[in-house]
């Protein structure tokens, strides 16, 4: 088992440093120059040089990447600008800080967000899943199916929109979505992300209850659910212990998929709902040019999808024997 | 005689799917006395299957219909409640299968599924429970049972886990084992093996056995009655050597001529089974093996394609065919 994470983890590793190299010859081909931004307004043009040279970027293309990757492990020192301890994922001109700062600053709203939803969506959408598959062809069936159809069409920003519209504006049902460290106030931490967890888990609930119950369906005609039967066991246990086992393989997979998906895309949710997490971060460096932030909120989004599906991996071999043990 | 201990009566088993009304089991009789074994063949889609799971209530009442009666040891389970059937399965009835890979969960060790079915029954603590199926595993011939207790499914080898799998249905002693198709997934040398484990622990504890089938070698060998379904009916009946040595119904000519091993000890002629079986959502009327009989000349067209023949006589070696005994007699031999 620590040998199948290792590996997996390094694995990662290497598939995070390709995204980084990527998106950081990517971004540098873009023809905005980080050095004048960083000089400000007005500059005079050996000040500009002065700027290039501190920021490293008179260096060639190729050097300075790997300055900026070794960065990363070891920190860096920006002449004139002080030092960037490791992590360094880069300075930002703009803020005139290491990116690094701003990103753990604004990443426990992302991760709250997506997280909270996920716990909902997931037990929920499984929940009703089971009891769809176990009442086929009946009404809280078609309900699931006509829900998910649905679930599927519709866009946060709408739904979204629309629920601020008539539960906040309108109805104040539901307060402002508004961020509260955990650690300061779990209540309140929950309540101002209420909305936006309930509109992700309207959008993505019905898609995890289709999934369970075409799974548990199929599940139920296995032979070894048969056999389960046969030896005498409950009803319940039959599902619970049995069933549901064969269920959440594939549920699993499709789980960190959509959280990778959901904080690698948290720009939508966060604009939606006006609050300031990594994904507001991202959307503030493109406007202002911010290519060292820019380049950092990539990496987090990558690095978010690489580790739900490590953490996917790990939960596969827990749950089949088959998995673990080859 | 006796009460049986399984006894069978005008077992009716209907499935509404999309397609229709499949009659998959229509009105078969049949017993199994106590420490016998009871073989059922005939070809597949026959209706073996169906009427075992019958036996233990496994079907979807949601789109089933059953009647008729099926008294175990004098007790009805045909309409028995849910908890009752519970008790009885795994317990006084067990059941294996077919293919001992895809019936064993993946996700439990062996002892685990074997012992959960004697914790459930018998109340068993989790430590009497692993210590039995040791114990199971020991009797059923599986070396190392204190390391492979812990193993899955996937790390057996195919004769293996239906070792296992037998042990798991034997933990309780129950008095009937339904064991359908048994080895057919596994090498003959394996197959061979499982079946003599079965007979011997039949001779250890008595139990009754059905034996389902496609293979008259394994009837041959095994069992001490036989029952021959066709299209959900039956339509020969009686002990081995009545109907292995001197088959009545032209459908057990066609399986012992498409048993070349059996046909040459035996020596009867050739005769593949031609045709295909019927489809049990439209079984044609009058004898269901008709359109495939060779004999229709014979026993009376008219008779053979509207009239159902009764297995008869009623008890002993029976079966249902127009043909007289004389003429079964003169075509068989
Ligand atoms: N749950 C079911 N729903 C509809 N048809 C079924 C079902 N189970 C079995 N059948 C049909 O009943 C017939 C008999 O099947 P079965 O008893 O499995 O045959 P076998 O003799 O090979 O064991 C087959 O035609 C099969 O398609
Ligand atoms: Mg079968």
């Amino acid at each position: 088992m620590l040998r199948f994470i290792t590996r997996r983890t390094f694995g990662a590793v290497v598939t995070l440093v390709i995204i980084a190299a990527v998106t950081f010859f990517l971004f540098f081909a873009v023809p905005a120059d980080p050095a004048r931004l960083a000089c400000g307004k007005v500059c005079p043009p050996e000040l500009l040089e002065q700027a290039r040279h501190n920021l490293g970027l008179d260096q060639p293309l190729f050097a300075q990447f790997v300055s900026w990757l070794s960065g990363i492990f070891v920190g860096r020192d920006y002449e004139g600008l002080g030092h960037c301890s490791a992590p360094c994922l880069g300075y930002s001109f703009v803020n005139k800080a290491p990116v690094l700062g701003t990103i753990l600053d604004r990443l426990p709203l992302t991760i709250s967000l997506t997280i909270g939803a996920a716990v909902i969506f997931f037990i929920f959408g499984v929940a009703t899943g089971i009891i769809a598959a176990l009442r086929q062809g009946k009404a809280l069936d078609k309900i699931a199916s006509v829900s998910s159809l649905i679930g599927a069409s519709v866009q946060i920003y709408f739904v979204g929109t629309l629920a601020l519209y008539f539960l906040v504006y309108q109805n104040h049902i539901l307060r402002q979505p508004k961020y509260v460290p955990f650690t300061e106030n779990p209540l309140s931490w929950a309540a101002g992300l209420l909305l936006p967890w309930i509109v992700l888990a309207l959008i993505f609930t019905a898609n995890y209850t289709r999934m369970t119950r075409s799974t548990m369906v199929e599940q139920l005609g296995e032979d070894y659910v048969r056999t389960a039967r046969a030896k005498g066991m409950s009803a319940r246990s039959v599902v619970m212990r049995f069933a549901l086992r064969g269920t959440l393989t594939p549920i699993v997979t499709i789980l960190g998929i959509d959280l990778g998906a959901l904080i690698g895309g948290a720009i939508i949710t966060e604009t939606t709902f006006g609050l300031q997490g990594v994904g507001q971060l991202s959307i503030r460096a493109v406007t202002s040019s911010d290519l060292p932030m820019l380049m950092a909120t990539v990496l987090v989004a990558a690095g978010a999808i690489v580790v739900f599906n490590i953490i996917v991996d790990i939960m596969y071999a827990f749950i089949d024997p088959r998995v673990r043990l080859s | 005689m006796s009460t049986p201990f399984l006894s069978v009566r005008d077992l009716t088993v209907d499935f509404h799917t999309e397609d229709g009304v499949v009659h998959a089991v229509n009105g078969l009789s049949f017993d199994v006395e106590k420490g016998t074994t009871l073989g059922i063949v005939g070809e597949s889609g026959s209706g073996k299957s169906v009427t075992n799971l019958t036996v233990l209530g496994l079907h979807n009442p949601e789109n089933t219909t059953i009647s008729g009666e099926i008294r175990l040891d004098g007790d009805e389970l045909i309409g028995a409640s849910r908890s009752s059937m519970e008790k009885l399965r795994g317990n006084k009835v067990a059941m294996i299968f077919q293919d001992p890979l895809t019936s064993l969960s993946p996700y439990h060790t062996i002892g685990k599924q074997i012992g959960e079915v004697y914790r459930k029954h018998k109340g068993a603590s989790r430590a009497e429970a692993r210590d039995r199926a040791i114990e199971m595993l020991t009797r059923v011939g599986i070396p190392q049972p204190k390391t492979r207790v812990d193993d899955y499914p996937h790390q057996f080898s195919g004769g293996m886990r239906q070792r296992a799998m037998i042990a798991m249905a034997l933990v309780c002693d129950p008095d009937l084992l339904i064991a359908d198709e048994p080895t057919t997934a596994l090498d003959v040398t394996v197959q061979a093996q499982i079946l003599d484990l079965l007979k011997n622990l039949q001779d250890e504890m008595g139990t009754s056995i059905i034996l389902i089938t496609h293979d008259l070698g394994v009837v041959a060998n095994t069992a001490h009655d036989v029952l021959v379904m066709y299209a959900g009916r039956a339509v020969e009946r009686g002990t081995v050597k009545e109907v292995l040595h001197e088959p009545r119904h032209p459908y057990t000519w066609g399986l012992l001529g498409s048993m070349p091993r059996l046909s040459s000890a035996v020596d009867v002629p050739l005769l593949p089974v031609r045709g295909t079986p019927p489809s049990l959502l439209n079984v044609p009327p009058g004898c269901p093996f008709h359109p495939r009989c060779d004999y229709v000349k014979l026993a009376g067209p008219e008779l053979c394609r509207s009239e159902r023949p009764e297995l008869s006589p009623h008890r002993g070696h029976g079966d249902a065919c127009y043909l007289t005994l004389a003429q079964k007699r003169e075509i068989h031999k």
